[in-house]
């Protein structure tokens, strides 16, 4: 291996101790494996589809919770295909949202096919180029502590390529059922019809 | 644009005001223009300009995992680039409140319009969204407040769809 950082790994060490009020929304596919395996929580809003979508779902929640910190972590693909939300959430910039990249090239779900940032688009200069700040390029174990020393103390919308490497580990299945998920984050989360 | 003398615009705003509603992601639509105007000068309500429609689906969704309520503002091409965002409320039972302005349906002057418009009816059909088509000034007031009933209180989708003679044609030529 290339010596980047292991994807189960990292998600661990973002989410230690995470605190009452983190909320976190994960990509479909290996991002949400990757959260379940972390533990399961019912303020992860796991998905299952919606590709393009996290980080859009991450603003409106920030928006609607602006006591509670919001932690999007999602894959290279999946930010790929809503890029556009980087323009929009570059303007919004709520004060307690990350959006969190782990980026290892490829499409991890669908057999391993090379993603555009193997071949040199750059999410970080994007992210960057619409205004988001800080933006942090993670590339080893202190940039990874250092990423989660910001994530418990979120003062400014925040944007983190984390380089993992192309590995698969086994997959961890959360719960499906999306009514579920929802009921039960907006019960951890206190708020009502 | 040449639309008509009247203050529809206004009563969506009223209905979406007194619907709580706290978050409008909305593409700058001319149908819609007065009503983004009025959403922007509200200090309640956060407005969320989009790069495209089905941003405002996962905004909405997020939006209500959080306790508040959003709105969506598009025109009737926007229709189209959610189709597989609507995965989520479907899925997930979000509400989602669609305000969707008419083209390709009465006067339209573009044709690059009709292949969409002419589709929009049987498109949120087939998505599971409930229809709420006003052409009259006078009915959007109570059509909108029924499509809020139905979306907040039920958690579904609904579209209030606002006709093309309702607002009035585009004027092409300056």
């Amino acid at each position: 291996m290339s010596g980047k950082l292991e994807r189960r790994a990292a998600m661990a060490t973002l989410l230690a101790d995470r605190g009452d009020d983190l909320l976190v929304v994960p990509g479909l596919g290996s991002t949400t494996y990757d959260l379940a395996a972390a533990g399961d929580d019912d303020r992860n809003f796991y998905l299952w589809g919606a590709m393009g979508g996290a980080a859009m779902i991450g603003l409106g929640l920030a928006l609607a919770q602006p006591d509670k910190r919001v932690a999007v972590i999602t894959g290279d693909g999946e930010m790929l295909m809503g890029m556009g939300a980087l323009a929009t959430i570059g303007i919004q910039r709520p004060g307690n949202l990350a959006i969190v990249v782990f980026d290892n090239g490829v499409y991890g779900e669908t057999g391993m096919q090379p993603s555009h940032t193997q071949s040199g688009v750059d999410l970080l200069a994007v992210a960057a180029a619409c205004g988001i700040g800080p933006c942090l390029d993670v590339r080893d174990e202190a940039a990874l502590r250092d990423l989660a020393a910001r994530l418990k103390d979120l003062r400014e919308t925040l944007f983190a390529r984390v380089l993992i490497e192309a590995s698969e580990p086994p997959r961890v299945l959360p719960e499906r059922d999306g009514v579920v998920l929802k009921d039960r984050f907006r019960a951890a989360v206190g708020v009502k019809a | 644009m040449n639309v008509q003398i009247t203050d529809w615009p206004d009563r969506l705003f009223a209905t979406l005001k007194r619907a709580g509603i706290r978050q409008v992601g909305y593409v700058p639509d001319a149908g819609h223009a007065r009503l983004i105007d009025r959403c922007r000068a509200d200090p309640d309500i956060r407005d969320v300009v989009l790069t495209t429609e089905e941003e405002g689906v996962a905004l909405a969704a997020g939006a209500w995992l959080g306790g508040e309520r959003a709105a969506l503002l598009m025109q009737s091409s926007g229709l189209g680039n959610c189709v597989n965002m609507f995965s989520l409320a479907r899925s997930c039972r979000f509400p989602l409140l669609m305000l969707i302005t008419m083209r390709g349906e009465w006067e339209e002057f573009n044709p690059w319009q009709v292949p969409m418009g002419s589709i929009v009816d049987p498109v949120l059909k087939l998505c599971e969204a409930e229809v709420y088509r006003v052409t009259k000034p006078e009915d959007v007031e109570s059509t909108a407040e029924r499509a809020v009933q139905h979306v907040f209180g039920d958690e579904r989708i609904g579209a209030i769809i606002l006709s093309q003679h309702l607002i009035g044609k585009k004027v092409w030529t300056k």
